[in-house]
């Protein structure tokens, strides 16, 4: 273990693989100094072993009713009640963190590369590319994103899919302006000069030399953006757009469970709950991502 | 010089890492009379670490300690921090490095200079435009009527840091400490803001502190010099006798510059290893 | 053949002109210098030489051949340029073996690590730097990692702005002892941009000096060396510096 570790904090790594890991490693060390960073990752950790374990964790199915046992508050057989059909909420929830986790990561592959290519090409170019590219980026941004990811999926008709497909639309923009601003900042740095004088194309040196400079801001926005994505997801459930019934999207729960509000309010509340702590993970994980990777921090020394 | 207007007695300044705190400035003493005192020293060898020690000012988690740091009788080790604001300025000025970080880019450089005046002593505002005019005049500001109105953007360098001297000295202050006064300035400018300096502290008959890593430049414009190196002072002599200087390391940077009348193959190098632990 | 010839060189940021008809000659092997204030426009004939200020009339050749406008894959195996700050020319999240090979990548040259190695080694860095990041090295150590990616291409003309100004005496002394060693091996011809003239007359042959954006007087290191300098300007610039020699 102590033979890891100095491996790791190695002054002078003897490869390429030695000093990258060591890099990651610094930043870890620094991230665990973070209490709300490290509740934030057991919750997304949680989140994860929820999705990959569903089947096993879960004591009954999501979708299997049972009408004789309707409307049930929260006991030791059912731990969140079950619903107007007798589902057990908690296997629900448990198989809905799988959409969820689909969607945030599907948003984020999509939207995240979309975003910084966009961002970085305005940026390194400007001149025309930059001003026709970003009036792109206004016109999405100009739009309420709810209302745009509405109209995306009244057009492509309702589904996980296309929910994924137009929240990933809406995100992008902002992926786009903060990709650009940073790209702006690099573009006239002398080390982007030195590798433009040795003859290296345009395309190369955003994708190896200004992309990575990207990515840090990049992964930080979109952990902080992650709990967004989760309530558009769940907005769009809610008003019957995005996942259709019977699947256990938590939005779509909250709103099946909004007329027994009032006399059994566990049916609405339990994915609330649920919708509410990943959230949260996001935020903190992402704040303390911000505290360790900032480069204007100095990355973690 | 029968009280020194300063004394300092085993000033330490050192800040916490994960290896423990590390000592940025190890025990240095030094008086200083209404004199010129050169300290220089290389990047990091602690000399900009202890003229900010003087005036409190470094920040935490950095920490400040000494036997003694007396200023015309006053002990800075026990001034509250509200106290030492009325001792800087108006006691003690700085000069840093770059006007462009230092002066404050929305306000002009005549209320700048009145503002600095005022927290420190009531006056009319007639008088306070004269002196602002009459101290824009006395750090060669050709048109200080003019100047007065401008904006920091709207002045060169070298002018810029002519306001900040004005600035500092505008409060009449005892002791003035210049650090790096003139790195961001051309060779030619330097000379003339060295000069305002020099002529303003020699009339008034101030204790000046130029901190600098330029040799050539301390030996110029102060009585004494203080060559500091890894937080300590390796040496100290008077300066017009800099060029017998003694210690290996002195020795050492002054054969390591380039001359104009250069005529050697190879410059010495500094062997580094041959006083480490002095 | 002269390795740099510039004639009649007007450079242009947008709409104020820098340089006016800049005209000079620099011998294959020689050391020169361009020396003068900030805002003399010096830098800036290093930036078009090197390519990055695009926008000049007049005409640039570069070991005999005209130069295009632009960055040019040609003109970069010959001429490389070594920046002022090193801090900000290396980049802050690749190692320094990813620094130095990098110009070996775009110009698909093969067996990378023992060229990198055998550059470290004539830049008199060890190999242990060889996987560190920037901000594990010292100032010196970065300037000479940055003299070792500009001469991975094996260029025979070199462009130094400022190479030592922002560095400890000491560690400047190292520098221009690298410099001149380096020279003296690679039978390199240097275009140094300073303002320090003692830096000047340590590493360089002729110097030109520049103000407003003119050269006011060509002159060799001899001259400067026996204060025989002709331009008022020029001899200001020397009592400037003059002024602050010890006197021994």
């Amino acid at each position: 273990m102590a033979n890891t570790r100095d491996w790791l904090l190695d002054d002078s790594p003897t490869s390429l693989l030695q000093a990258n890991l060591g890099r990651s490693y610094r930043v870890t060390l620094a991230l665990l100094r973070n209490p709300l960073a490290v509740v934030g990752a057991i919750i997304i950790f949680g989140l994860i072993i929820a999705a990959v374990f569903a089947p096993w964790i879960a004591p009954y199915s999501p979708i299997g009713q049972n009408l004789s046992q309707r409307l049930l508050p929260p006991s030791a057989e059912h731990w969140m009640g079950t619903d107007e059909l007798g589902r057990d909420i908690y296997s629900r929830v448990i198989y809905g963190s799988q959409i969820t986790l689909t969607i945030v990561l599907l948003v984020a592959v999509i939207a995240a590369p979309l975003g910084l290519m966009v961002g970085a090409i305005s940026g390194y170019f400007g001149g025309w590319v930059d001003r026709v590219l970003m009036g792109v980026t206004d016109v999405f941004l100009s739009m309420p994103k709810l209302i745009l990811a509405l109209a995306f999926v009244a057009a492509l008709g309702p589904g996980i899919n296309n929910a994924i497909i137009a929240i990933a639309i809406t995100t992008w923009p902002s992926y786009a302006r903060i990709a650009r601003a940073e790209t702006m900042t690099i573009r006239n740095a002398e080390f982007i000069s030195a590798v433009q004088l040795q003859g290296a194309s345009p395309l190369r040196i955003i994708l190896r030399h200004v992309l990575p400079l990207c990515t840090s801001s990049m992964i930080i926005r979109v952990t902080l953006d992650m709990a967004g994505i989760i309530l558009t997801a769940a907005g769009l459930g809610f008003l019957g757009l995005g996942a259709q019934p019977p699947l256990p999207e938590w939005g779509a729960m909250i709103s099946r469970g909004r007329s027994f509000i009032l006399d059994q309010w566990w049916v609405a509340t339990m994915p609330g709950f649920a919708i509410i702590i990943v959230s949260l993970g996001f935020c903190f994980l992402g704040d303390g991502l911000r505290d360790v990777l900032d480069p204007k921090q100095g990355e973690g020394k | 010089m029968s009280s020194p207007l300063l004394d300092v007695q085993n000033l330490r300044v050192s800040f916490p890492s994960p290896k423990g705190p590390v000592e940025v400035v190890k025990g240095i003493s030094f008086t200083l009379g209404r004199e010129r005192l050169g300290i220089v020293g290389e990047s990091g060898s602690g000399k900009s670490m202890t003229g900010r020690s003087i005036l409190k000012l470094i920040r935490s988690p950095g920490k400040v300690t000494a036997d003694r740091m007396t200023f015309d009788g006053i002990d800075l080790l026990s001034q509250s921090e509200k106290q030492m604001r009325a001792i800087r300025g108006a006691r003690i000025s700085m000069v840093m490095q770059d006007p462009k970080f230092s002066l404050n880019p929305v306000m002009t450089v005549g209320e700048q200079i009145a503002e600095a005046l005022v927290t420190h002593a009531k006056l009319p505002r007639r008088e306070i435009n004269d002196r602002v005019l009459s101290m824009l005049e006395a750090v060669r500001i050709n048109d200080p009527a003019r100047v007065a109105k401008l904006y920091p953007h709207e002045v060169s360098g070298g002018m810029g840091q002519r306001v900040m001297i004005a600035m500092m000295l505008i409060p009449e202050p005892d002791l003035l400490i210049a650090d790096e006064p003139t790195s961001a300035l051309d060779v030619s400018v330097q000379a003339q803001v060295l000069d305002i300096i020099d002529d303003l502290v020699v009339t008034k008959g101030m204790g000046l502190i130029l901190i600098s890593h330029d040799l050539n430049l301390v030996s110029h414009y102060c009585d004494r010099i203080l060559v500091m190196n890894s937080g300590q002072v390796v040496e100290e002599c008077i300066a017009s006798e800099l060029s017998q200087a003694k210690h290996p390391y002195t020795r050492g940077l002054l054969a390591a510059m380039p001359r104009i009348d250069e005529t050697r193959d190879e410059l010495p190098v500094l062997d580094r290893t041959a006083w480490a632990g002095t | 053949m002269s390795a740099i010839s510039l004639s009649d060189l007007d450079i242009s940021y947008g709409e104020t002109q820098v340089t006016h008809g800049i005209t000079l000659d620099v011998a294959e092997g020689e050391s020169f210098a361009l020396v003068g204030e900030s805002g003399s426009g010096k830098s800036t004939v290093l930036r078009a030489i090197a390519g990055l200020a695009p926008d000049w009339t007049g005409k640039i050749s570069v070991l005999g051949k005209a130069r295009s406008h632009g960055v040019d894959r040609q003109v970069s195996r010959q001429c490389q340029m070594v920046f002022q700050d090193p801090y900000g020319s290396l980049h802050p999240r690749k190692t320094i073996d990813a620094i130095l090979s990098e110009p070996l990548a775009i110009h698909g040259l093969g067996n990378r690590g023992p060229r990198v190695e055998a550059m470290l080694a004539a830049v008199g860095l060890d190999r242990r730097f060889r996987f560190r990041f920037p901000h594990q090295l010292s100032g010196g150590q970065r300037q000479r990692v940055a003299i070792a990616r500009a001469l991975m291409l094996e260029p025979k003309v070199m462009l130094l702005d400022e190479p030592t100004s922002a560095l400890d005496v000491s560690v400047q002394a190292e520098i221009l002892n690298l410099l001149k060693r380096l020279r003296r091996e690679q039978g390199l011809t240097y275009l140094v941009v300073t303002h320090n003239l003692p830096v000047v007359a340590f590493l360089c042959d002729r110097l030109a000096v520049m103000r407003h954006g003119r050269v006011v007087e060509i002159a060799s290191a001899e001259q400067l060396k026996t204060g025989k300098l002709v331009a008022p300007y020029s001899l200001e610039l020397l009592a400037a510096s003059g002024a602050q020699v010890v006197p021994t």
